[in-house]
């Protein structure tokens, strides 16, 4: 079966990626040995991310939007039984480069925060003993330096008195101060890219908006890249420049974030947006994706999202490639052309936020 | 048909001055979870409790179904006090008040199966003959869009969604008047949280049920309720009719909340209006004298710290606790 676009399939040849881009993934793929046999998590990833550039990864659980982090810097669990591809980061193939590569990059040029701040700290350090230690393992600072420094990241990740809090243990912060403990530790030796797996899911709103406010203001004064995983559109939306849209494993939207809103081109992004309860009108019934996600042991050929896509049609259970659409989006799904989806526009004109919202 | 929150009918649920308090573990001090909360919940209605975490919102449904004894106050069901009901009566009148919690996992015993643990209230309350009870059960699987054959089977054996909906059905079988929704849809993907919601609201229509609907995601709470009620360290800030408290909210805490969501909206149309709090919710062992969201509120002054805000009607049906809501070029609109 041929896509209805031939000419503007990604050959493998020419996924070589962009001349500027700081990171370009190509052809990712994870497999895990399990009882049940080898199982694909991710497969055919692609993207890239320019230096100071912020994307999000967005898709719901299980979609490998964390996997595709952790593999990055080759944190990935024992039963790992093969990585696919490559990860090019700034002349390094992370994908296949020695251990000792690796622990020079790992912390050093690219960090990484998770969810829960508390089970990344260990309770028996001080905050300030644990974020020196990263940068005198990867620098040559002395003790005393890099104190200094530790006082000064504190300062700039928002804790307030940070001449006192360095001297802290971790169970004496809050869980919003724990993870700018966390962001100061993964930004101390200036790091090029840091990856953020829900950094900020198990705080409170009003906190999550702090540090949201403060990724992206470190991001832009520091030239640091960020890459957000998350399951959150709104978080995506309020901090990110582009979006890539996981689903099954697989990669099937990439574009920016006011194009993938305004007007996505797969149908599982369009159904997103239109399930969410910020768009669709008050006490109405929400919009929902039928089905499920297939489970990743019976995955189907072809486009993995068929099944439960109100536009699919013969022909979508040919396997579907990652297409161009044109002005740097990409989108795994043959017919973008002929469809016309909905975006968040549509929805928040009838919405509870229309009322809270500057239209220009 | 009556009208949905008739605010002049009798409240299903009547709470006055309601305290709930726990004692540290050093047993040197109590906090109060819950400090001085009266509401009224309207047959027929949602009522949807917003607050972050530690705002008291998770034991105010708790004291809701007497899972936690008040410390002080009242709480009435239809008018009528359960805790001064002998316990055979008190037994028997829970089962009009239900709770569902957040985690499906933990609610449901993995080695029973699906329709063991539907029928289990039902045997329990002693309902009818055997073959009624399964009817029952059965009818409760149907209503909620559970497929008969998903009875024989384990829970591991079903999906988030699945499980929510047999926790659902279970609360269904013994035909409360209310169920406390705790955080029902927050375990749940994006994609089927919607489902879930169009569930309840169903449900609601064809068996006339009162929701509590506790939840810290105010897009959830704002499109299911019909009044939000907004706490603060134990304590309602503001309450109201969803679109008067998501549209024109008169408290500086619910404004920030609200500013605080992240909304998937591209960048042309999202406000810059963002009000970010500083700092954290003070400890509850602790809390601050008079008005309780001064130490992070924009706009206090020396009668917040002296002076707890009275609580007040300052539009029909809208109610909230600030000294400077109905001043002039308070609000940031």
């Amino acid at each position: 079966m041929e896509t209805a676009h031939p000419a503007e399939r990604i050959s493998g040849a020419a996924a070589a990626g962009s001349r500027h881009a700081l990171m370009s993934v190509r052809g990712l793929g994870i497999r895990f040995k399990t009882a049940q046999g080898i199982w694909q998590a991710t497969r055919k990833i692609d993207f890239d991310i320019a230096p100071g550039e912020r994307v999000g990864i967005v898709g719901e659980s299980g979609c490998g939007k964390t996997i595709t982090g952790l593999s990055i810097l080759r944190l990935l669990p024992n039963n790992l039984s093969g990585l696919d591809g490559s990860i090019m980061f700034d002349g390094v193939d992370l994908a296949s480069c020695s251990t000792r590569t690796m622990r020079g990059i790992r912390g050093r040029r690219i960090a990484m925060i998770f969810q829960e701040p508390m089970s990344a700290l260990d309770p028996v350090f001080t905050v300030g003993h644990q974020i020196a230690e990263t940068l005198r393992v990867h620098t040559n600072v002395s003790k005393d330096e890099a104190r200094a420094q530790t006082i000064d990241m504190l300062r700039r990740v928002g804790i307030a008195s940070p001449e006192r809090r360095i001297d802290e243990y971790p169970h004496q912060l809050s869980g919003g101060m724990r993870q700018r403990v966390m962001i100061a530790a993964a930004l101390i030796c200036g790091p090029q890219l840091l990856i953020a797996d829900e950094p900020t899911t198990a705080l409170d709103v009003t906190v999550q908006a702090q540090i949201l406010d403060l990724l992206r203001n470190l991001s832009e004064t520091s030239k640091t890249a960020l890459m957000l995983i998350t399951h959150d559109l709104g978080v995506v939306a309020e901090t990110c420049t582009r979006m890539i849209t996981m689903y099954a494993g697989e990669v099937i939207e990439d574009a920016t974030v006011d194009a993938a809103l305004v007007r996505p081109l797969h149908p599982y992004t369009s159904g997103l947006l239109r399930s969410l309860p910020h768009l669709s009108p008050r006490l109405g019934r929400l919009p929902s994706i039928p089905g499920r996600v297939p489970s990743i042991a019976e995955m189907p050929d072809g486009c993995r999202f068929r099944a439960r896509c109100p536009h699919a049609i013969a022909g979508c259970e040919a396997e579907q490639e990652l297409l161009d659409a044109g002005e740097g989006r990409k989108v795994r799904c043959w017919r973008f052309r002929e469809l016309d989806l909905p975006g968040a526009l549509q929805h928040a004109a009838s919405a509870p936020i229309a009322g809270r919202v500057v239209r220009q | 048909m009556p009208m949905a929150g008739d605010s002049k009918a009798e409240p299903i649920v009547s709470v006055r001055d309601l305290e709930v308090g726990f004692q540290t573990m050093d047993r040197r001090a109590t906090v109060k979870a819950v400090d001085g909360v009266s509401f009224d919940v309207r047959r027929g209605e949602t009522f949807g409790i917003i607050g972050e975490s530690g705002s008291g919102k998770t034991t105010i449904g708790r004291a809701l179904v007497f899972l936690l004894k008040p410390t002080a106050g009242t709480i009435l069901h239809n008018g009528v006090d359960p805790q001064a009901l002998p316990r055979k009566q008190f037994q028997s009148h829970r089962r009009d008040y239900q709770i569902i919690f957040q985690d499906p996992n933990a609610a449901l015993n993995p080695r029973m199966t699906i329709i063991s643990s539907v029928l289990e209230p039902l045997e329990l309350a002693g309902a009818g003959t055997k073959a009624e009870r399964l009817a029952r059960a059965q009818d409760a699987m149907e209503r909620v869009g559970l497929p008969q054959e998903l009875g024989e089977r384990y829970p591991h054996q079903l999906s988030g969604g699945q499980k929510q909906r047999v926790i659902i059905a279970r609360a269904l079988t013994l035909r409360p008047k209310l169920i406390v929704c705790d955080e029902v849809v927050a375990a749940l993907d994006m994609s089927i949280r919607g489902d879930v919601l169009n569930l309840f609201a169903e449900l609601q229509r064809d068996l006339g049920l009162t929701y509590v609907f506790i939840t810290h995601d105010l897009s959830v709470v704002s499109h299911i309720s019909d009044r939000i009620a907004v706490m603060y360290l134990g304590r309602f800030v503001e309450l109201g009719p969803t679109e008067s408290v998501s549209g024109r909210p008169l408290h500086p805490y619910t404004q920030a909340l609200l500013s605080a969501e992240p909304l998937p909206l591209p960048s042309t149309m999202r406000s810059d209006r963002r009000i970010i709090l500083q700092g954290e919710m003070p400890s509850p062992i602790d809390p601050p004298s008079g008005c309780r969201f001064r130490t992070r509120c924009q706009y206090a002054q020396s009668v917040c710290a002296e002076q707890t805000p009275a609580w007040r009607e300052l539009e029909p049906d809208h109610w909230v606790a600030c000294h400077f809501a109905d001043r002039p070029n308070f609000s940031p609109s």
